[in-house]
């Protein structure tokens, strides 16, 4: 649920960081906060329990530079991956506008990937939302490791396990070496930012990211 | 849940109602949230000092999980929280399915007026939002 103010000519968006435990949604954010200038980005915010699992949700806003004549805002949410924090979840994804769907390559992640797939399916419904009707993005992470002796997943085996259906774009990533972060950001803003400015007519289909905030440092 | 667009007209009135009921009665600031976390609009001076981007998305977060409480024990809803702290206090109302009011003040005013205000704004901006719903 977008907020747009005429008055001061801002959108305000929500795009959540959806994925399993552990996967790095909250490493995402972490460098996302880091590499942006303090102008740009607002405080972090991080609700974690003993250790550095997500608790509640991480919320980063940042400042996207102008489209159309909109100032747009935007607030980068996490969910905590955990299992038995699904009803926390659901919280988190209510006015969802886009998605970033994280995946682990770790092998023995494969199943809760899935699992963390099809609980977002069903947290979606109980807001009447389909996951295809949203923007969202994949991100497989941790792809370091795949040089590494742990098995991993190859792309291919995560695109069929998660992407058949959605067919959206993929990236790759290491997000604790800020690695496809900044792409992966990018590609979800603009099609967020797209699909709320198209459902309210505003008259942007011409949308053009020249948003310098972007650019890597 | 649609996507909320606010124009000057509105946005100017609902401050001058929070004004007129809130700050002017002593309260140190007053924050009107969407349940995403959005903030609507944000009074008094006090507001200047707070992250009140943190605020609101804790407090859409916290209505939430009240809520889900709320079911789990078998009530409808909470429809207000109030917290109190040894210098400053926060109450939070819900207004219809999608709206916050956060107000936040001293011990200076005294919690039965703040809460017949709420109340009484509550109402108020319930009406403009359901205007503005059908009027477009
Ligand atoms: N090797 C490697 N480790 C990573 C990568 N991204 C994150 N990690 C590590 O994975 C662990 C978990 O990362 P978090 O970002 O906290 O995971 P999360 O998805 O927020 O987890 P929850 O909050 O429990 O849902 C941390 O120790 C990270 O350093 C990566 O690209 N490669
Ligand atoms: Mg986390």
């Amino acid at each position: 649920m977008a907020l747009i103010d005429l008055s001061k000519r801002e959108i305000h968006c929500k795009i959540v960081y959806y994925g399993p435990g552990r996967c790095g949604k909250t490493t995402n954010l972490l460098y996302i906060y880091n590499a942006m200038q303090s102008n740009v980005r607002g405080k972090l915010l991080t609700i974690e329990t003993k250790g550095d699992r997500t608790l509640f949700f991480d919320l980063l806003p940042i400042h996207l530079g102008k489209v159309q004549g909109f100032n747009i805002r935007i607030q980068l949410y996490t969910v905590p991956g955990q299992t038995i924090y699904e009803a926390t979840r659901r919280l988190v994804l209510k006015g969802v506008d886009g998605l970033v769907f994280v995946a682990d390559s770790l092998r023995v992640r494969r199943a809760k990937n899935i699992e963390s797939m099809e609980d977002l399916k069903k947290n979606l419904r109980t807001y009447n939302l389909d996951i295809k009707d949203l923007p969202i993005v994949l991100q497989y992470n941790k792809r370091d490791l795949v040089k590494s002796p742990i098995p991993t997943l190859s792309v291919e085996e995560l695109n069929q396990d998660l992407n058949q259906e959605l067919k959206t774009v993929a990236f790759e990533a290491c997000a604790t070496q800020g690695i496809g972060v900044f792409e992966t950001l990018k590609e979800i803003s603009k099609r967020t930012i797209k699909y709320v400015t198209a459902k309210n007519l505003l008259g942007a289909s011409r949308i053009s990211m020249k948003s310098n905030h972007m650019a890597r440092p | 849940m649609g996507d909320l667009i606010l124009n000057t007209p509105i946005l100017e009135q609902t401050k001058s109602e929070i004004d007129s009921a809130l700050i002017d009665a002593g309260v140190t600031a007053v924050l009107l949230i969407d349940s995403a976390g959005n903030i609507i609009a944000s009074c008094g001076d006090r507001s200047q000092e707070i992250d009140t981007t943190a605020l609101a998305a804790l407090a859409a977060a916290n209505f939430g999980a009240t809520s889900q409480i709320a079911k789990l024990i078998g009530e409808e809803d909470f429809s207000l929280l109030f917290h109190k702290g040894k210098k400053e206090n926060i109450h939070f109302a819900r207004i219809g399915n999608d709206l916050i009011l956060i107000t936040i003040f001293n011990d200076e005013v005294s919690l039965g007026l703040v809460r017949l205000r709420i109340s009484q704004l509550s109402e108020t901006i319930k009406k403009l939002f359901e205007e503005k719903e059908s009027g477009s």
